[in-house]
């Protein structure tokens, strides 16, 4: 059997009389993004700085490809492993490239190497080096911000990165368009990823394990799909149950509720037309808003029209509610 | 303009002196902050990873600071001696707690998430420290720094009182003197030199984090530099050391004059009248010029070498009085002029020499020393107008204004508020005249050279007349301000040149003459 690149073993932290976390296990090989996840306070975070020590574990053992990370200088270990957080935390006295180039040079890498890596990684994260190199960061936005604190995890080569909710502190908009850049990121998608996360939204669209906690303890570890068609428990099933509404309200479009809609070429009026792949929950707040201009919405779809009302629509978002929530 | 006038002639008379003072003004300036960084850095920096400590190290620091820079330094004399060291020493306690709070405070500022991400990334804590902790709170340990260098520009000034020199001199002896050009002299180039390191660290602070590291690095040059230039005026040649009061260096019948009556020169180093005694006794310096009644000749077993020549002339000691009061309420001169004549050296001496070396309070030596002439009376009323009685801040005033305070009580149907230790001469006077004492006890001598513009020619005819000088000062002062003398109290406490009895004793020194060699 293949040595997983980083396996815990019956992890926990005590605080005194409080348990954080209790007995938490798990294993992700190469490539692997494992996902921590549950609500605040689960013990999410604590079990992610277990990893690299930033909190010393009061039970079990971590090992990377097949060490004890006891064996390993807390130093060591931590340059081996990227570090990703919500408040990004670059140094503010650095330039991008010298925030970037910490690790390397706490490696002593030779300058020249130095200087084309972190060229490479401003690069690829889609900061050109020649703007953005000699930048402070006061003066990039947040979600640059982050894409150097990631460029930064990722300088020194690190088989491993830690992720603790690495877009948590950036707008919606910003959020989604990191997460696709850093799904394209041909680096990150070799590297072993754990990451911590609250959003159910990018637990499924980048976990490839997904390790739901709920006071300190493991309530099911598996693949997406496992959880989301053998819950473990009733608090895995409202947990998802809870996220999953807003999941498919987003994920689902006018064309997958194409069959549900009227046929036909709808009543007189002028009409607001929408392409078939649509949101519902986008179209109902575009119709909303046309107010008495539109008084329905249609949609062509393989050549056949169909058409909604807003309260037509509206009852068939409740009915997916419902159903999510029985 | 004319007074403008005046303090240009001033500075330029005195230029190479202002000179020294300024070198040895920013030498203790700097001198000290160097040290007090080099302990208050690491001390803030140690507090950050033992936050238990941090109030109480704060504490500390809070309360030297709030120790009045005079008792500080009056603390240092015994164990430190006069001079550098001990002036050092409170500078230094001084600054500590603007750099240490600074220190503290600019590391706990940084941002927890920049802290985190070193620590998640493996630097070591060494390593946090230098490259992310220590460059972010330099700005703010700069505006300690900042802050400590104009404390030290101040409280420098006050190391004139312990011999350690710096523009003090010119301040202590211009407020002794009644000398606003001597004290101006002083005062205005140490303000300029607070605005000016001020403004040149605010420079330092404004020009951006870069700047400031290579700054700091300018820093560690300017600083031992600006340290050292205390030293640069330092030349003393052989000779007998001798401490001297800021007010007996400067006034017509000071030092100059002795000087020249009996053709010697002296290092001198100016100290307060307040410490000389036990500096002389300490071996610190060779002579001191103190007062002759005081009790601490007795107390550190000095000897009083003999002023064959007349160099110091007669200090006959009265009440002096605001004519307003004077006249409003002209039982307080009755009652005062009780003890005319009944104070005679030896008793004044006897009297200090009891609170100097006894312990004894004012309060009871004035009330056994009434007692025993059958002066003393309880008394009169509680509560009726209260008069305020000043004094100059050396033992026997303290003394002489308990003695007037319990004649007034017993006397009049006045009552009396002490403020005693008001600096110097001019502090009194200034009082005196503004009418925020009615009276305090006053000295011929003091009268005739400090206070009034005596012409020379006159001081020479009066100088070894004490009856004549005391009249000629009550007409002239009743003339120019509308003060009254009252009665002299019977004792001459003229300025003396002491020395240790064992060293008077193992040189043979009798007389201020055998000095000259």
């Amino acid at each position: 059997m293949q040595i997983p690149v980083i396996e815990a073993k019956g992890l926990a932290r005590r605080y005194g009389s409080f348990t954080a976390v209790s007995d938490v296990s798990f294993r992700v090989e190469e490539g692997q993004t494992l996902i921590l996840i549950g609500p605040s306070g689960c013990g999410k975070t604590t079990t992610l700085k277990m990893a690299n020590r930033l909190i010393t574990p009061s039970a079990g053992e971590v090992f990377v490809e097949g060490r004890n990370v006891r064996e390993l200088p807390e130093t060591v270990l931590r340059r081996r492993m990227g570090y990703v957080i919500q408040s990004i935390g670059l140094f503010p006295h650095y330039t991008v490239s010298q925030n970037i180039a910490v690790v390397p040079r706490l490696l002593n890498w030779p300058r020249a190497r130095i200087r084309e890596r972190v060229g490479a990684l401003l690069e690829q994260l889609g900061l050109p080096p020649g703007q953005y190199a000699d930048k402070y960061p006061h003066q990039l936005s947040g979600g640059q911000q982050q894409r150097v604190g990631i460029a930064r995890a990722l300088a020194a080569e690190p088989p491993i990165v830690l992720m603790d909710e690495p877009f948590g502190a950036l707008d919606p908009l910003a959020r989604q368009q990191i997460r696709r850049d850093f799904r394209e990121i041909e680096e990150l998608r070799s590297k072993t990823v754990i990451m911590v996360t609250h959003d159910i939204e990018e637990a499924f669209e980048m976990g490839s394990l997904i390790c739901l906690l709920d006071k300190g303890a493991v309530q099911q570890l598996g693949r997406p799909e496992e959880l989301l068609l053998s819950p473990a428990n009733d608090f895995v099933q409202a947990f998802l149950a809870e996220k999953a509404a807003q999941l498919e309200f987003r994920a689902h479009s006018l064309a997958d509720v194409f069959a549900q809609l009227e046929q036909g070429d709808g009543p007189q009026g002028p009409a607001l037309e929408m392409p078939p792949d649509t949101p519902v929950l986008q179209a109902l707040y575009l119709l909303a808003r046309q107010g008495g201009q539109g008084a329905y919405g249609r949609t062509l779809h393989y050549g056949q029209w169909r058409w909604f009302t807003l309260e037509g629509l509206f009852g068939l978002f409740r009915q997916m509610l419902k159903r999510w929530n029985d | 303009m004319e007074r403008l006038g005046i303090f240009w002639q001033f500075l330029a008379d005195n230029r190479s002196k202002l000179l020294e003072q300024v070198l040895e003004h920013v030498g203790l300036t700097f001198l000290s902050l160097l040290l007090a960084a080099a302990v208050a850095i690491p001390l803030g920096i140690y507090i950050t990873r033992h936050k238990r400590l941090a109030a109480g190290v704060l504490g500390v620091a809070g309360v030297l600071q709030t120790i009045p820079s005079i008792a500080l330094l009056g603390f240092m004399i015994p164990l430190l001696g006069i001079g550098l060291k001990p002036a050092i020493f409170a500078l230094f306690l001084y600054a500590l707690l603007p750099i240490i709070r600074n220190t503290y405070t600019g590391i706990q500022e940084v941002d927890g998430a920049v802290k985190e991400a070193a620590m998640g990334m493996g630097l070591s804590k060494a390593q946090i420290l230098r490259q992310v902790e220590l460059p972010l709170a330099l700005p703010v340990i700069f505006a300690g720094l900042r802050t400590a260098t104009v404390i030290n520009v101040g409280v420098a000034a006050l190391a004139a009182y312990i011999g350690a020199g710096g523009l003090g001199e010119f301040i202590f002896g211009g407020i002794a003197l009644n000398n606003s050009t001597m004290i101006l002299a002083g005062a205005i180039p140490a303000a300029l030199l607070a605005v000016l390191f001020d403004q040149l660290l605010a420079l330092l602070q404004r020009s951006g984090r870069l700047q400031v590291l290579k700054a700091g690095r300018a820093l560690l040059i300017l600083i031992p530099l600006l340290s050292s230039s205390y030293f640069w005026p330092q030349a003393y040649g052989p000779g007998w050391t001798a401490g001297i009061d800021p007010e007996f260096i400067g006034r017509p019948d000071g030092y100059a004059h002795l000087a020249d009556t009996y053709g010697i020169s002296f290092n001198t180093t100016i100290l307060s009248s307040a410490l000389m005694y036990k500096a002389v006794s300490r071996g610190d310096v060779d002579l001191i010029v103190g007062y002759s009644t005081d009790g601490r000749i007795k107390a550190y077993q000095l000897a009083v070498l003999e002023d064959s020549r007349h160099a110091f002339p007669p200090y006959y000691c009265a009440p002096v009085i605001g004519a307003e009061v004077a006249e409003k309420h002209p039982e307080v001169a009755a009652a005062l002029n009780l003890l005319a004549g009944r104070i005679s050296d030896s008793v004044m001496t006897e009297l200090n020499y009891r609170a100097d070396f006894g312990k004894e309070s004012p309060q009871t030596i004035a009330r056994d020393f009434l007692e025993s002439l059958g002066l003393w009376r309880p008394d009169q009323a509680q509560g009726g107008e209260r008069l305020d009685i000043g004094s100059k801040i050396f033992t026997e005033q303290y003394i002489l204004v308990e003695i007037f305070s319990q004649m007034i009580n017993g006397y009049t149907g006045l009552d009396t508020n002490l403020r005693p230790g008001l600096g110097g001469t001019k502090i009194c006077f200034d009082a005196l005249r503004a009418g925020e004492i009615a009276l305090y006890p006053e000295y011929t001598g003091t009268g005739l050279l400090v206070l009034l513009d005596t012409p020379a020619d006159t001081v020479e005819a009066l100088i070894d007349n004490p009856d004549a000088t005391y009249r000629y000062v009550r007409r002239a002062f009743d003339a120019s301000y509308g003060i009254q003398w009252l009665e002299p109290l019977g004792f001459n406490n003229t300025y003396a040149l002491m020395a240790r009895q064992e060293m008077a004793k193992r040189l043979g020194l009798k007389d201020i003459s055998q000095l000259k060699r």
